[in-house]
């Protein structure tokens, strides 16, 4: 085959992306070194000062970045637990399979800012039926959106109740294509349930689990639709991430050219430590 | 032990069923609430709790000068955008995976899987690191609160998914089948439109879906680049929940925007169960 041909199917893809992509980059960058803000909205050069503030100067964006790292990471282990579970459970024959598949899938298509403008008025403090109803049993009020810790926890359950189905979904389309040698094996052998899984299911689902929390973690670690609608980063800084405090910097403070600095160095950490983790997960989960 | 197994299996089922459910139940209640029974205490049960009135649903329809909120446009600017750039992001990723699946590309250190690896490493981009620069970028070229602005920024979001899908199932396809058509005269163009491309419709539909969700459930792109030429539905939504809460027309404007995609779920189960997605989404 003439291979030039190859060329026309990957270039127009290709070109377009990196011809989208490639100003922002350079711009970024660029802007990063800057110190583009509201009184002085120009591209002059004021070297590496911008990071100089971030890496001495600004606990803010530290503590923002420790706390999307904890916000992601608790909501995947979830997600994967939980997805893992129900994937296993609508696998095999069960009543109404297909009901709960699509009931499971769900979420994942909604809106998550539109669907956490309802989780708002759903954990509102006194006009929500979850104080209502947990009134009635005799719990107190609880301050779901107002206090610093708890109202981390209302955005990890909306964050589950949103992704969790995409986790499943992955789950369970892996699990659909294992082979069925290695089950029987192990039926014929009369292995119990669980030691099926130990054995059996869950090291064929290692690589496919694998693909699922890191797929899970780059999106997780962009959490910010949540968080904006639900308490705007608030009570105080309480849940603000960082792409929530980028935001606030450039986009409402105006300081575009700090804003970038933040930009590049988060791009440059969520890079870095996203190699990592699916080097350790691999080295974890899939043993020779 | 078999027994309790399966009482905890059905038990688990349930309370994720309730949980799943729970905030669209509260929000079609609330739909139908007016000021009074939103404001004097919890009410969940038209009729037993509280009178409905239509009025939540009514205002969606009313232009913004009679007191409406007026989403038809939103809605149809939403279905634009998200369907062109699925569509744009479709044919080039379509055809990208197509090359990086059958031919091998060689230049320096970059192999095919590392461009394979360019493609899907987009979505790692967290949005707010390209709105900035978008945000100047579009107002330079005079593209800023414009439905085409927005296609451009969601080819980025979209096209990584395409390719992802597509190289998995074009590896699944058998290489025999073009190389048939080939030999039978077919120029590789050909080839692929005649011969693989009906043969990837599942991959193509999944890959489809995929775009359509992830277009529209975007919210924070659509939120910084516009302002008041065009607004996309999530924009509108949220605009709504700032102003002072009228909980009513609230639920019932997210229940109308969420409600096209929830068919999206029948039809990806349905490739599910028929085994044709396990293998597009490895």
């Amino acid at each position: 085959m003439n291979f030039k041909h190859k060329y026309v199917f990957l270039f127009p893809g290709l070109f377009v992306l990196i011809g989208i992509l490639i100003f922002p980059i350079i711009f970024t960058i660029r802007l990063s070194l800057s110190g583009w803000n509201s009184y002085t909205p120009e591209m002059n050069f004021i070297g590496i000062t911008n990071y100089i503030r971030l890496f001495t100067d600004d606990p803010r964006f530290w503590e923002s970045f420790f706390r999307l790292s904890f916000l992601s990471v608790s909501t995947v282990i979830l997600q994967y637990i939980i997805g893992f579970a129900l994937a296993l459970m609508v696998w095999r024959e069960i009543k109404f399979k297909r009901f709960f598949r699509v009931i499971f899938l769900i979420p994942m298509m909604t809106t998550p800012v539109i669907m956490t403008v309802i989780w708002r008025t759903f954990f509102h403090e006194s006009l929500g039926p979850v104080n209502d109803l947990l009134g009635h049993i005799g719990i107190g009020p609880i301050l779901w959106l107002s206090d610093p810790v708890i109202a981390k926890f209302t955005v990890i359950i909306v964050e589950v109740w949103q992704w969790t189905p995409f986790m499943f979904l992955l789950l369970l389309a892996g699990l659909l294509s294992l082979p069925k040698e290695p089950f029987l094996a192990a039926a014929i052998d009369g292995a119990s349930t669980f030691r099926k899984f130990v054995y059996v299911t869950f090291p064929l689902m290692a690589p496919i689990s694998i693909g699922a929390i890191i797929i899970r973690l780059i999106e997780a670690s962009k959490i910010m639709d949540t968080v904006f609608v639900l308490t705007s980063g608030g009570p105080g800084t309480a849940t603000e991430t960082s792409s929530f405090y980028i935001y606030i910097k450039g986009l409402r403070e105006f300081q575009m050219g700090y804003a970038a600095t933040l930009s590049f160095t988060y791009l440059v950490i969520m890079i870095i430590s996203l190699t990592i983790i699916a080097k350790v997960l691999t080295k974890l989960m899939i043993k020779e | 032990m078999e027994k309790l197994y399966k009482i905890l299996k059905y038990t688990f089922i349930t309370l994720w069923t309730v949980f799943i459910v729970a905030p669209f139940l509260w929000a079609v209640s609330t739909s139908f609430k007016d000021f009074q029974s939103v404001n004097s205490k919890v009410t969940y049960i038209p009729w037993l709790d509280f009178e409905p009135t239509l009025e939540g649903w009514r205002v969606l329809v009313k232009s913004p000068a009679r007191g409406g909120v007026d989403i038809v446009e939103p809605y149809f600017n939403s279905i634009f955008v998200t369907c062109t750039a699925s569509l744009i992001s479709i044919i080039l990723g379509t055809l990208a995976a197509y090359a990086l699946s059958r031919f091998t590309f060689k230049a320096g250190f970059v192999r095919n899987n590392d461009i394979t690896f360019f493609f899907i490493s987009q979505r790692i981009m967290p949005p707010i690191v390209l709105s900035i620069p978008f945000f100047i970028f579009l107002s330079t070229i005079g593209l800023l609160d414009s439905l085409l602005g927005l296609v451009v920024v969601y080819i980025v979001l979209l096209m990584p998914i395409a390719v992802w899908i597509m190289v998995d199932f074009f590896n699944r396809v058998p290489k025999e089948l073009d190389e048939t058509a080939l030999i039978d005269g077919c120029n590789p163009y050909q080839a692929f439109y005649k011969v693989v491309l009906p043969n990837s419709i599942p991959g193509l539909i999944v890959a489809g879906m995929f775009c359509i969700i992830f277009g529209w459930i975007d919210f924070f792109f659509a939120f910084i680049l516009t302002f008041t030429e065009v607004q996309l539905l999530p924009v509108k939504v949220v605009a709504l929940n700032s102003s002072i809460t009228p909980w009513w027309s609230l639920s019932a404007s997210a229940l109308i925007s969420v409600a096209p995609l929830i068919i999206v779920a029948f039809v990806v189960e349905r490739y599910l169960s028929k085994g044709n997605l396990s293998g597009a989404l490895k």
